[in-house]
């Protein structure tokens, strides 16, 4: 029974179905239970939150990934199923304690002052909330003092800027200037992304990470936890 | 079921109604009054016995006829041009049925060159960085042979968006000769490709023997009647305005025969037409209706193509410039003067002025292949590899004209907009809106499987560095060591013993290979 839940869960993972409404690669799953609802039967059945989140979530992921390897996956099915992950990720998160699970981590991110662009930084939270993070979008276009203000009030290990235009890529340099100022910059590891940045930008303004797409910024968050 | 093509559903017109009835007068005035001189006698007979009027006259030593074709016969003429012809093929699903009046493309290769280009990719070592070495392709010129020309019909099999094959190279091999040349070109081309295969002739006494051999290959007389699987093209008109004698011969053997046939022009605006639009699309729509006439008194219901090749004159050298803009032109004008008759059209795109494959080679055929298909013309021979103008064949450009052609192709699907589709969409729409990321990647997914989006293209690198001759390269290897559906042994053997002329060397299941 249990090991039917989780078989079940791995491959809604892969199909990166959220609920049972959603169409995955294979139309006739419309209807059958997606990740959001599998979870909730593998709780009410007593399945250990431990083997849904190694046993379903992680081995669905890397059979995604494996597939988006070899190119049978392109990246709308990696999003689906990081989507997919992230919604059973906010369902397990209040059993994650009792469980005696140590969360990844928290990350707050957001697209830097005078930018509306938000398409990168979406996809980067989708990412990350699918590899396990709890992940705080503040939104676009946010005041430096803003960010600050979250990072004192949620103490997350990692802050996300995202920037797609040259003219507001300077903010992320004011909004690291900001937590020095307030004395946090070694309390947050800063990463940036986003079409106009670069590792030697990222360098330049004293930026931890660098991401070229949500992926590598995904990989530079993995990276920088281990480094923890 | 045959090969769908590609329907364009609202063709590109360049000329109205009215221009399109003013051309026709004028090709008709041409033909009336001021009409053609034939080269050939038969021919010449053959209008006289119809009602138009023939005098003999002579061009230096060489006798010829001056023929004033009236506008009666013309008309009579296309009244019975068979509006659909159908083009055979030795699979049926690569059938091809090709309607005056729909604008359904059937995009095909050819046509013969002298020279095969073939590609290597050798390796250079950058003087001030030894360790750096790069590979340059590097295109090689040569005389065709026919297993050059099996190597082509073997890959244009395989490539998708080729819908009939028109031989790309001409044999120049030392064991072939004038007299077995066309047996040859044919069994090469029939035996590596199961679709259409459309051809010249190199000797009209061949002309037996050739369609012998498609007989053989479908069970007979009533069977090649009813496919097809050869069809021939001649350009029996000399521009401006005259009946060349041997291939009016072939052109009216041919006829006789009741085989599909492709009457072709290729005047150059320039020298051989004017150079101004309307003279050059007056001169060869005149040409092309006397040989679509001719065709229809020799054999009536004869299923023929408007053939048009026109192109414009190279200002420097004044040899063919298809790359011209104006080639494309002339070339729409035409399609619009086959659908005005309701007759198939042959016409022509992809023809590059460009030597060897390049970024010259690339914008001057899709260019000219994008907009001559928007015309609808329903035979596009559309020059697959073709450089040069039409002096060099490469095998490689082939494969990347494929490439153009699944984006022509796929352009061309008609918008997918309906009430249920705009539901679908509205729905979509605000389910995205509740969300706080509000993207819509989650309807991406199905779409993708569904086939609607369109392929990245093919021969993308790595983006440091231009990889598309490279991978073009790969795939052309991948094509040739793919299969393909052989004749079978049994007839196989049978051409070979009734067929005179064949090189050993062709027959697949015998010891010479």
């Amino acid at each position: 029974m249990s090991e039917d839940i989780i078989s079940l869960i791995r491959e809604n993972v892969i199909q990166g179905r959220v609920t049972k409404d959603d169409e995955g690669v294979d139309e006739e799953m419309v209807g059958q239970p997606g990740v959001s609802e599998l979870i909730d039967k593998a709780l009410a059945s007593g399945i250990r939150v431990e083997d849904i989140i190694n046993q379903g979530l992680t081995v669905g992921m890397t059979v995604v990934g494996q597939k988006f390897e070899t190119k049978e996956y392109f990246i709308p099915d990696m999003l689906a199923s990081a989507e997919a992950v992230g919604a059973a990720m906010e369902i397990l998160e209040p059993h994650l304690a009792k469980s005696g699970i140590k969360p990844k981590g928290k990350i707050i991110v957001a697209t830097v002052k005078g930018d509306l662009h938000d398409i990168g930084k979406n996809i980067v939270s989708i990412l990350l909330r699918g590899a396990g993070y709890h992940v705080l979008d503040l939104g676009n276009d946010i005041e430096p003092q803003d960010i600050v203000d979250a990072v004192i009030k949620e103490k997350p290990q990692f802050l996300g800027l995202s920037a797609l235009l040259t003219s507001t890529m300077q903010s992320m340099k004011g909004t690291i200037q900001l937590l020095t100022e307030n004395g946090l910059r070694d309390k947050v590891k800063v990463i940036i992304g986003g079409a106009p940045v670069s590792e030697e930008f990222a360098q330049s303004i004293g930026a931890d990470g660098y991401g070229a797409d949500g992926f590598q910024a995904l990989a530079v968050v993995e990276s920088l936890s281990q480094e923890e | 079921m045959p090969r769908e093509g590609i329907l364009v559903h609202n063709p590109y017109e360049r000329m109205t109604k009215e221009q399109v009835q003013q051309i026709h007068q004028a090709s008709i005035e041409i033909l009336n009054d001021l009409g053609l001189l034939s080269f050939n006698r038969k021919a010449a007979e053959i209008f006289s016995s119809h009602g138009a009027e023939v005098t003999t006259t002579s061009s230096g030593d060489t006798p010829c006829w001056h023929v004033k074709i009236p506008e009666r016969l013309v008309l009579d003429a296309l009244a019975s041009t068979p509006k659909t012809v159908k083009l055979g093929a030795r699979k049926p699903d690569n059938i091809l049925v090709l309607k005056g009046d729909e604008p359904r493309v059937f995009f095909i290769t050819g046509s013969e060159t002298n020279i095969w280009l073939d590609v290597d990719f050798p390796s250079y070592t950058r003087k001030s960085d030894p360790s750096i070495e790069t590979k340059i392709a590097e295109f090689r010129p040569r005389r065709g042979t026919v297993a050059d020309l099996c190597d082509s019909a073997h890959v244009c099999e395989h490539l998708e968006t080729v819908d009939g094959y028109i031989r790309t190279v001409n044999i120049q091999d030392k064991d072939i000769n004038e007299d077995n040349k066309d047996v040859n070109k044919f069994f090469a081309s029939l035996n590596n490709t199961t679709k259409h295969v459309m051809s010249g002739l190199t000797n009209p006494k061949q002309l037996d023997n050739v369609v012998k051999m498609a007989k053989l290959i479908v069970g007979g007389k009533d069977k090649l009647k009813e496919n097809p699987i050869i069809s021939f093209i001649t350009c029996l008109t000399k521009s401006p305005l005259q009946f060349v004698d041997d291939t009016t011969e072939t052109f009216m053997d041919v006829c006789q025969r009741g085989l599909p046939i492709v009457v072709s022009s290729s005047p150059q605006a320039g020298t051989t037409a004017p150079i101004k639009e309307a003279g050059i699309i007056a001169q060869i729509n005149a040409e092309v209706l006397a040989g679509i006439t001719l065709g229809q008194l020799v054999n009536k219901g004869t299923p023929v193509l408007y053939g048009s090749v026109p192109v414009r004159a190279r200002m420097d050298t004044l040899g063919d410039s298809y790359g011209s803009v104006e080639t494309s032109q002339y070339n729409i004008d035409c399609v619009q003067m086959a659908r005005f008759y309701n007759i198939p059209n042959y016409s022509t795109s992809g023809v590059c002025d460009a030597k060897i494959p390049g970024q010259q080679s690339s914008i001057e055929r899709l260019f000219s292949n994008i907009v001559v298909t928007l015309s609808g013309p329903q035979y596009l021979h559309c020059a697959y590899g073709l450089l040069d103008c039409n002096s060099v064949f490469c095998l490689l450009q082939a494969v990347l004209d494929d490439a153009h052609f699944q984006m022509i192709k796929f352009f061309l699907n008609p918008p997918r907009i309906s009430e249920q589709e705009l539901a679908l969409t509205l729905k979509q729409i605000r389910e995205v809106l509740a969300t706080p990321q509000k993207l819509f990647i989650r309807y991406i997914r199905p779409v993708m499987r569904s086939g609607e989006i369109s392929a990245p293209y093919p021969f993308e690198g790595d983006g440091n560095s231009d990889s598309v001759f490279a991978l073009a390269y790969e795939r052309m290897k991948e094509l040739l060591a793919k299969p393909v559906e052989h004749i079978d042994p049994t007839t196989t053997a049978r051409i070979f013993q009734e067929i005179p002329g064949l090189l050993p060397r062709l027959n697949v299941y015998g010891e010479e290979r």
